[in-house]
């Protein structure tokens, strides 16, 4: 008699665990691999240069030419911080998010809340909202123009309470005109964001607060505005972003910056030394500037509006 | 493996900006002598480049050995700014009909553009053809970097049946003087015969000055540029007179303080407009016009009116390495025989001296080029120095400050405009 004895067999090739490590993060690194040198070829270099071109005397030239591009400090800096026109444009937009980004916060929320409610139409609101969204800039300024003209609409109907000089061309109301077209503009995007933040409100709390007797405006306040907080923070934070890099409405919309520079914006300026003039040093200096701003005004409305949680 | 990646990714990135970095040009002693196919580019403008491809199928049938090849001008904001990106890639092409003088002394500091006094009759050339005209372009270091090609003088077009409307003599309007301009402009719209007497664009691009300003300011001076012997010269008698009499039309709302979104003089909105005789074919079918000279303020004869000349040259580009064949198609597209077809199909002047005389036989067929043509003998170009656009943009913020919002003196305006003019003359 012959015993057999069936040994459990080893696995053939079994790899040990840190050699499995090592190959999904290698497979890992092949996947972001992509993404990473896109981050590098369209953000990182061009931002590292556009760092070493603000400390020295710069401009582009044809290939082969040698142009010396001295060291020189801080200098391009000391001139966008004494150039009056440069601190209009902070002032301009400054104007532009106190008015833009608490509206689109506001009434992005309001309408998510009220296309998230069982409406009739509401497909048709929702595409409504976002169609100016996808729409090309072009195109909308000049129904803004056919409105907010002297001869527009918006002045017919206000008759003798109309301004003068008209909406556009008003030193005052310049920008606070773009304001409200970009909040308009955007409004369907960030509707959209809230409507995504919306799914995750429970049903259960809204209607434990009904049976506790609480109201539509008590049951907003106090279950949807904590419920999308992060959503507000993301919403306010990409208004901010895409608010201080504003280029197009200010360019077609108020004929390149407006009366007395009543709306050009940081960005307008840096396209017109930079490109139109030929002074690339100087538009790089007030990029890194303006990147700085944007950041720290992130940063305090991330530390506001995350407050509490 | 992440650090791996990581080396490897930073090793790609610092390849790829030294790829960047190790850029070079045509070797200009070699480009200059060298001859075979080049590429040109041309304005987008329908006329233009139907002369253009056909310009360039003649040098071609000539030439079969040295291809031409005509592309239109990459789109971009303006021109300029596609021109200037093609220099910085090293992409531009050998020769581009359209480039601005105003552009010139930019692309120059690029080292753009090839100086034309390095070909034996550069120089020469440019000369014979346009005569005194011709100083204007030379650069500061003294070299021709552009040929002046053709140019589109200003003048002032009316559409007679808006005159007839408001009860104006259409044959015989009052434009000569200040005063005669202003109470045809106010007769025009208080009549309703028209919604502005006339609607340059009020906005802030620094080449909007050069349709306003610019060309009163030529007249009212006797033909001074805007800077001259590294002086600006605006914030003079002459200046102010000019920035007063466009005051005066924003003040009494003769003229709009928003820009029109279409053709104003097309669409019947404004009575007159300044336009260079492009205009002619291009008004022809959409109302009945008359021109006139710009206005001075003593009314000077038609024959002693400057004006501003919305000129085009000719660039060759850096970039180029048949820079031979690229000078040969300058002047064969420059010849007589090509500037008379330019004129044919476009109505364009081209920059030629005694330009009347030279295509006698053509204006006599065609007499309501003839004005332009006798204007374009009294042409200022826009000034050809360092920071010309940075003066024209500090130039235009004063104006739109003063005389179309009137939140500063034109006087004080001027002042201004000039002292940073002069501080931006002192940096370069």
């Amino acid at each position: 008699m012959t015993l057999t004895r069936t040994l459990p067999q080893a696995p053939a090739a079994r790899v040990p665990a840190p050699a499995r490590r090592r190959r999904r993060s290698g497979i890992g690194a092949l996947f972001v691999t992509p993404y990473m040198l896109y981050t590098l070829a369209v953000f990182a270099i061009p931002l590292g240069y556009t760092l070493w071109i603000s400390f020295h005397r710069f401009y582009f030239t044809a290939p082969g030419a040698h142009a010396p591009s001295p060291w020189v400090g801080l200098s391009n800096y000391r001139d966008v911080l004494t150039d009056p026109v440069v601190g209009k444009s902070f002032l301009n937009i400054a104007i532009f998010l106190v008015i833009n980004v608490p509206l689109t916060v506001g009434l992005s929320l309001v309408l998510a809340t009220a296309l998230n409610a069982k409406l009739p139409f509401r497909s048709f609101f929702r595409a409504a909202f976002y169609l100016p969204y996808i729409t090309a800039s072009v195109a909308l300024v000049a129904v803004w123009q056919f409105l907010f003209g002297s001869d527009g609409l918006v002045n017919h109907a206000l008759g003798g309470l109309a301004p003068d000089p008209s909406w556009l061309v008003n030193t005052h109301l310049a920008m606070p005109s773009i304001a409200l077209f970009v909040t308009w503009k955007q409004l369907g995007f960030f509707v959209m964001l809230y409507l995504g933040a919306l799914q995750n409100v429970g049903n259960d709390l809204y209607e434990a607060a009904s049976v506790d007797g609480a109201g539509a405006v008590r049951k907003f306040w106090s279950i949807t505005v904590p419920g999308v907080r992060p959503a507000t923070t993301l919403v306010a934070v990409y208004a901010i972003v895409t608010g201080a890099n504003l280029f197009s409405e200010p360019y077609l919309l108020t004929g390149g910056g407006g009366p007395d520079n009543s709306s050009t914006s940081p960005v307008l300026l840096m396209y017109q030394k930079g490109i139109e003039q030929g002074h690339p040093d100087f538009a790089a200096a007030l990029g890194v500037v303006l990147i700085v701003l944007v950041l720290a005004v992130t940063l305090i409305t991330r530390k506001l509006t995350e407050r509490g949680d | 493996m992440l650090r791996r990646t990581a080396s490897a990714l930073a090793v790609l990135a610092l390849a790829g900006t030294a790829a960047g970095c190790a850029r070079s040009g045509p070797d200009p002693a070699t480009a200059d002598h060298s001859r075979g196919p080049i590429t040109v580019w041309l304005s987008n403008n329908a006329q233009e480049a139907q002369w253009g491809h056909q310009m360039v199928a003649d040098w071609n049938k000539l030439h079969p050995d040295q291809h031409v090849r005509a592309q239109n001008i990459p789109a971009g904001k303006t021109s300029e700014e596609a021109i200037s990106a093609s220099i910085i890639a090293g992409t531009s092409a050998c020769l581009v009909f359209n480039t601005s003088p105003a552009a010139v002394p930019q692309f120059q500091k690029q080292a753009g553009l090839v100086p034309l006094d390095d070909f034996p009759d550069g120089a020469s050339y440019i000369e014979a053809r346009s005569g005194g005209l011709a100083a204007q372009y030379r650069s500061e270091d003294g070299k021709y970097y552009q040929l002046p090609w053709k140019s589109n003088p200003v003048m002032i077009l009316y559409n007679k049946k808006l005159f007839k409307k408001a009860g104006l003599d259409p044959e015989h309007p009052r434009l000569a003087t200040y005063s005669e301009f202003l109470d045809t402009s106010r007769k025009l719209v208080r009549s309703g015969a028209a919604d502005a007497a006339i609607w340059p664009a009020p906005s802030n691009e620094f080449f909007q000055s050069w349709f306003d300003f610019y060309p009163a300011f030529a007249a009212e001076s006797g033909g001074t540029p805007l800077i001259k012997d590294g002086k600006p010269q605006f914030d003079s008698p002459a200046g102010r007179k000019v920035a007063d009499f466009w005051r005066t039309f924003y003040q009494e709302k003769l003229a709009p303080q928003e820009a029109y979104p279409g053709d104003a003089l097309a669409d019947g909105k404004a009575a007159m407009a300044t336009v260079g005789p492009w205009a002619i074919a291009a008004y022809k079918d959409k109302i009945d016009w008359g021109v006139a000279p710009v206005p001075t303020s003593d009314g000077r004869p038609a024959s002693q009116v400057h004006t501003f000349s919305d000129q085009k040259s000719i660039g060759m580009f850096s970039a180029c390495k048949n820079r031979a064949t690229a000078w040969d198609v300058m002047k064969f597209a420059t010849s007589q025989q090509q500037d008379g077809a330019f004129l044919t199909a476009t109505g364009q002047m081209p920059v030629r001296e005694h330009l009347a005389q030279q295509f006698a036989g053509w204006f006599a067929k065609n007499p309501a080029y003839r004005p332009f043509a006798d204007q374009a003998e009294r042409e200022v170009e826009v000034p050809n120095v360092a920071g010309s656009i940075d003066i024209w943009q500090a130039f235009r913020d004063a104006w739109t400050r003063s005389v179309v919002f009137g939140r500063q003196s034109p006087a004080s305006a001027l002042h201004d405009a000039a002292a940073k003019t002069s501080k931006i003359l002192g940096e370069y």
